[in-house]
């Protein structure tokens, strides 16, 4: 193994501040996709990492007026956990425990999945969806990133060199629903085929869907929102006519890969008949 | 500690031709339904690995040892033409060998003389992760510095990737019984069909490990990870030009193997030596995953092509088959594992009509070589698929098929072969199907189909779905499996076990069978003290060690427990007699601790006998193919995921014959790790491979089953003995990979009605198969 890079270990925020503001350095919180880099046959190994576990105002999950704040050194298993979560945010804490299996759910954060910036990170599309809030902080402040631009291209995203993620801020919506669905390989510990996530409000029988919101991962460079099929969805009733209809517009807009986990006919196929179940399931036909 | 059986277990019920050994300490489990549970000896290493004290290649400990490195090709086919080497590196801290530093053969000692054990300078790359050169190094920092300024220049040459493509044959078999064309001429019904299997890794817990340390004699001993140690002693001589005494092998503990640490570490070995000597201390060669995956054997992909004659009430008339085996670069055991393919390529049915062409051909891919099943797992996935169209397209039941046609006692295999005892494909089948209620559950999921068809519950399109979400299966598989080495191999290898009472009075078991997670260390003294009517924990197995042990042959083709356990029962009946007859009157056990004392060492070496009445004809190809053949049945049950075409197999009833059961939970062990491998192999492992170089290899890519994706398996052990085997025994660790993925593709055909002809029954393939290839849109 080659020489391991330093790892500072700030006690405050202002000193991580000041420390990657002089330096760019890696942060490491589980370390579950920053471990396997380690070795450098699997990309660069950072030049400098800065260990967050002692930022305590990275942690913990609390329900604010409208929304719920969820610090970036939340686990998997954290999420699993909170009776916040669970019973706002069903979507993420089902999307939390598909994530790898016990023991990463255990280290994983969800600050480190926004921060790998998979396009297969299974948590994203559930942030987008939910219109999700990426917070982020340098020596500059705060500031306010929406999940849906935070994934600026593979691998990117839109923090800055010098800049932290804080926490996540989930809007809490009266009348939200969100539905999540994971397709991979086997049941635990695999990366997603096709990861969706789908929420809107419903006002009832008159008047039609709103606020529609269809997010997926593993099909683009990052984890992407589909306007073309929110836009067929919203006001719409999730009528069988209206699910062909988005099925079909997604799966003509959705341009996947072929790579060593499946093929593009099949990312297609499938994110078009996920989106199709939970149409049909919530039309209740 | 001796554990006694719990007699409240009934006695077994299975078709026994003869009595069980009363000898055996144990009485196998039940064979009913559910969890066979005999109380029996704990594995001897069980503690110290459960506990973590166990000690794997990788933990022990060699002062002053450096580590080792392989250089490989990153071409699939080319020539080495030189080797560059950074002059800004300070070359006198590291070891760098190359072909030039052999001082024998180069040649990886195997079937053939084919593969070196480096590329000469000069010399033909035949695969993309072929060594070139080894270095090694006092750390790992200087060790990965030396690499990067070592730089293989190679000339690309174009390459062969498929085996229908390739001229160039490793083996190939005839095997002809009856005359087919005739068989055809009177049959009802012909059907065809062609079926495709790919790699799979056998992914054992630890990787491959090896450590050379230089002797004074001028020879090495290597420590290692491993299933055979006098394959890795006939390498050592042969490539090192060692004496036997020069060369040692002992076998660390290992953490599995499945047949991937037949032969691969030899190559290892080679190469930890080789620096070894160069740098005149010892070396440590230490694979990662990664390198293990990417390097070391695979099962052989092949193409199976079946034409077969019927009859309307289901009888074979006529079998011509046709199996293709991708050998990789290097002949490796291929010549062996292409034997076993074709023997077994008919299934376990009667057919008086049978020919069968295989060749195994070479490409430029990592050889392939042995794995669990042997070259049985492929055919048979084709012949009982293959079995299961044909009763679909007569109408009947998978089941009555099997029926129909499954070997029994006096009939005649493609080789001529007279099956004369130890059949018990019809017990195994029918007990299968009767825990799994096999055709009541095919009828409601007959129904359940027809259901969703008429209602138009089913998508109508690629794109939606219906109101089914999944749909369930049940599907049928049996499978045969040669007991021991094929043909003449036990005669021609001649093991050697011994069982020796010391000086000091102890028991020792002295074999090169190797414990790789089986219960190797375990079933042996149970066989032998039951024999001697001493405690078990008074006998001791010694480790193996080429310079202790005799050559008791490879830890290979479920032998051990049947050939093996055989000549230790035989050595300890020998020494019983030795004993007991110099002491009138009184047992071994009463007696034995005196006549040490008295007679000083006694040691029984017992060589193999061929088995009376068995006799196989290498040339022809006709004759006894082997003594006995184990028998399986496997149902299995899946849910199909009719959005994702995700298989979920829920529940699988396995089955098999594996004669006398020497200790019922090891054995179970078997069939429950043989059967999820089995499910793995159908449903999600796969290598894809691209010019050559494996695009998966590594755990975050090459997957396997999780806990969360094995089936409920209820194993049944049926105990048919082998009348040849002084204890009945006719071996357990690769019947149940033979029978699991058929089973699992007729489940999933069950469901939803497709049949998937290529391994693995992946969801793109499902789908691909229920709604078919999407339509393209016109070029742009």
């Amino acid at each position: 193994m080659p020489a391991e890079p330093p790892v500072a270990s700030p006690a405050t925020l202002a000193d991580a501040y000041a420390l990657i503001q002089r330096e760019p350095h890696t942060p490491i919180a589980g370390g579950t996709d920053l471990m396997v880099r380690i070795t450098g046959e699997l990309g660069s190994i950072p030049e400098r990492i800065v260990d967050l576990a002692r930022l305590d105002d990275l942690r913990g999950i609390s329900l604010e007026r409208s929304a719920v704040a969820i610090g970036a050194l939340s686990s998997y298993t954290d999420i699993r956990r909170s009776a916040i979560c669970r019973e706002h945010l069903p979507a993420l804490v089902e999307a939390a425990a598909t994530v790898g299996a016990a023991q990463i759910q255990n280290r994983g954060t969800l600050g480190g999945n926004i921060a790998n910036a998979s396009p297969a990170g299974d948590t994203l599309p559930v942030l987008i969806a939910m219109d999700a809030a990426i917070v982020v902080g340098s020596v500059r402040g705060e500031r306010t990133i929406p999940a849906d631009d935070f994934w600026t291209g593979y691998r990117t995203t839109a923090l800055a060199p010098d800049e932290l993620i804080l926490r996540i801020r989930v809007p809490l919506v009266p009348g939200r629903e969100t539905r999540f669905r994971k397709v991979g390989t086997r049941r635990a510990q695999a990366i997603s085929k096709v990861v969706a996530a789908v929420s809107w409000r419903d006002h009832g029988r008159s008047s039609g869907w709103t606020q529609v919101r269809v997010a997926y991962g593993s099909m683009a460079p990052t984890p992407i929102r589909v306007r073309q099929v929110e836009a067929i969805l919203e006001g719409a009733h999730p009528t069988p006519e209206t699910a062909d209809k988005a099925a079909a517009m997604l799966a003509a807009t959705l341009q996947p890969i072929d790579d060593v986990r499946s093929t593009a006919d099949y990312r297609r196929m499938v994110a078009a008949r996920v989106l199709h179940r939970i149409l049909r399931d919530a039309g209740g036909w | 500690m001796t554990l006694r059986p719990d007699s409240s277990h009934g006695p077994t019920t299975a078709v026994p031709t003869r009595p069980v050994p009363d000898a055996l300490v144990v009485t196998p489990g039940r064979t009913v339904p559910g969890r066979a549970r005999t109380v029996v000896p704990l594995r001897r290493e069980g503690p110290a690995k459960l506990t973590g004290e166990a000690r794997y290649a990788d933990d022990l400990i060699f002062p002053g040892a450096w580590f080792g490195a392989t250089i490989r090709s990153t071409v699939a086919h080319g020539r080495f033409r030189e080797l560059e080497k950074d002059g800004s590196f300070d070359w006198s801290q590291v070891v760098v060998v190359t072909a030039a530093d052999i001082p024998g053969d180069n040649i990886v000692a195997s079937i053939k003389a084919d593969q070196p054990v480096l590329v000469p300078i000069g010399g033909e790359i035949q695969h993309h992760a072929e060594p070139l050169v080894l270095v090694a190094a006092l750390d790992r920092e200087t060790l990965r510095a030396a690499r990067s300024a070592l730089r293989p220049i190679v000339d690309k040459l174009p390459g062969i990737f498929d085996p229908l493509d390739s001229q160039h044959v490793f083996a190939e078999y005839t095997i002809s019984n009856g005359d087919v064309d005739t068989g055809f001429a009177g049959a009802d019904l012909i059907v065809e069909g062609e079926y495709r299997v790919g790699h799979q890794e056998q992914l054992y817990i630890e990787n491959n490990a090896m450590i050379a340390v230089p002797r004074d004699n001028g020879g090495i001993t290597v420590t290692g990870s491993l299933q055979c140690p006098y394959y890795v002693h006939a390498a050592l001589r042969r490539a090192l030009a060692l004496t036997d005494r020069q060369a040692v092998v002992v076998q660390a503990e290992t953490g599995g193997g499945f047949g991937g640490k037949e032969e691969y570490p030899s190559i290892i070995a080679l190469h930890a030596a080789l620096l070894a000597l160069k740098a005149g201390r010892p070396v440590r060669m230490i694979y990662d995953r990664h390198e293990d995956i990417a390097a070391t054997t695979k099962r052989h992909p092949a193409v199976v092509r079946h034409r077969t004659g019927v009859m309307r009430d289901g009888t074979l008339v006529a079998q011509d088959i046709e199996v293709v085996m991708d050998g990789g670069a290097y002949c490796t055991l291929t010549p062996v594992v292409l034997s076993r393919g074709a023997l077994h390529s008919g299934g376990p049915y009667r057919c008086p009509n049978v020919r069968i062409d295989a060749r195994a051909t070479r490409t430029n891919t990592p050889p392939n070589g042995a794995f669990r099943g042997f070259g049985a797992p492929q055919v048979e996935f084709a012949a009982e698929t293959h079995l299961n169209r044909i009763a679909e397209a007569l109408g009947l039941s998978p089941l009555e098929i099997r029926r129909r046609n499954v070997y029994r006692v006096g009939d005649e295999t493609p080789t001529g072969q007279i099956l004369r005892e130890s059949v018990a494909g019809e017990e195994v089948l029918e007990r299968a199907a009767e825990a799994a209620e096999f055709e009541r559950i095919r009828e409601r999921t007959a129904r359940a189909r027809a259901e969703r068809v008429g209602s138009g519950t089913v998508p109508q399109g690629r794109l939606v779905t219906g109101t089914a979400r999944t749909a369930s299966g049940i599907g049928l598989a049996l499978a045969w499996h040669g007991a021991g080495f094929t043909g003449s191999g036990e005669v021609k290898l001649a093991s050697v076990a011994s069982v020796q009472l010391t000086g000091d009075g102890r028991i020792q078991i002295l074999i090169a069978s190797t414990e790789m997670g089986q219960g190797t260390r375990t079933i042996f003294p149970q066989m032998v003290s039951a024999e001697l009517g001493v405690d078990i924990d008074d006998v001791e197995i010694v480790d193996p060690d080429t310079s202790i042990v005799p050559d008791s042959g490879p830890t290979v083709a479920s032998r051990t427990a049947m050939v093996v356990g055989g000549l230790c029962i035989k050595a300890a009946r020998r020494l019983r007699a030795a004993v007991e007859e110099r002491h009138p009157g009184r047992t071994f056990a009463e007696s034995y601790k005196e006549d040490a004392r008295a007679h000083g060492a006694t040691r029984i070496d017992q060589q193999f006998e061929p088995y009376p009445g068995i006799e196989f004809d290498d040339a022809t190809y006709r004759g006894d193919a082997y003594p006995a053949f184990g028998w399986a049945a496997c149902v299995a049950e899946v849910d199909v995921d009719l959005d994702t075409g995700e298989v979920s197999v829920r529940d699988v009833v396995a089955v098999d014959d594996i004669g006398t059961v020497i200790h019922p939970i090891l054995a179970e062990g078997q069939v429950e790790g043989g059967t999820l491998q089995a499910v793995g192999y159908a449903t999600i492992e796969e290598i894809k491979v691209e010019d050559g170089r494996y695009l998966n290899d590594r755990l975050a890519t090459y997957l396997i089953p999780t806990s969360l994706d094995a089936p409920r398996i209820t194993s049944i052990l049926v105990e048919a003995p082998f009348s040849g085997a002084p204890h009945g025994a006719k071996g357990v660790g690769e019947l149940p990979m033979d029978v699991g993925a058929p089973a699992v593709v007729a489940a999933i055909h069950d469901a939803v009605g497709v049949w998937i002809r290529d391994l693995p029954a992946t969801p793109e393939r499902i789908l691909a198969a229920i709604y078919g290839e999407p339509v393209r849109e016109a070029a742009s």
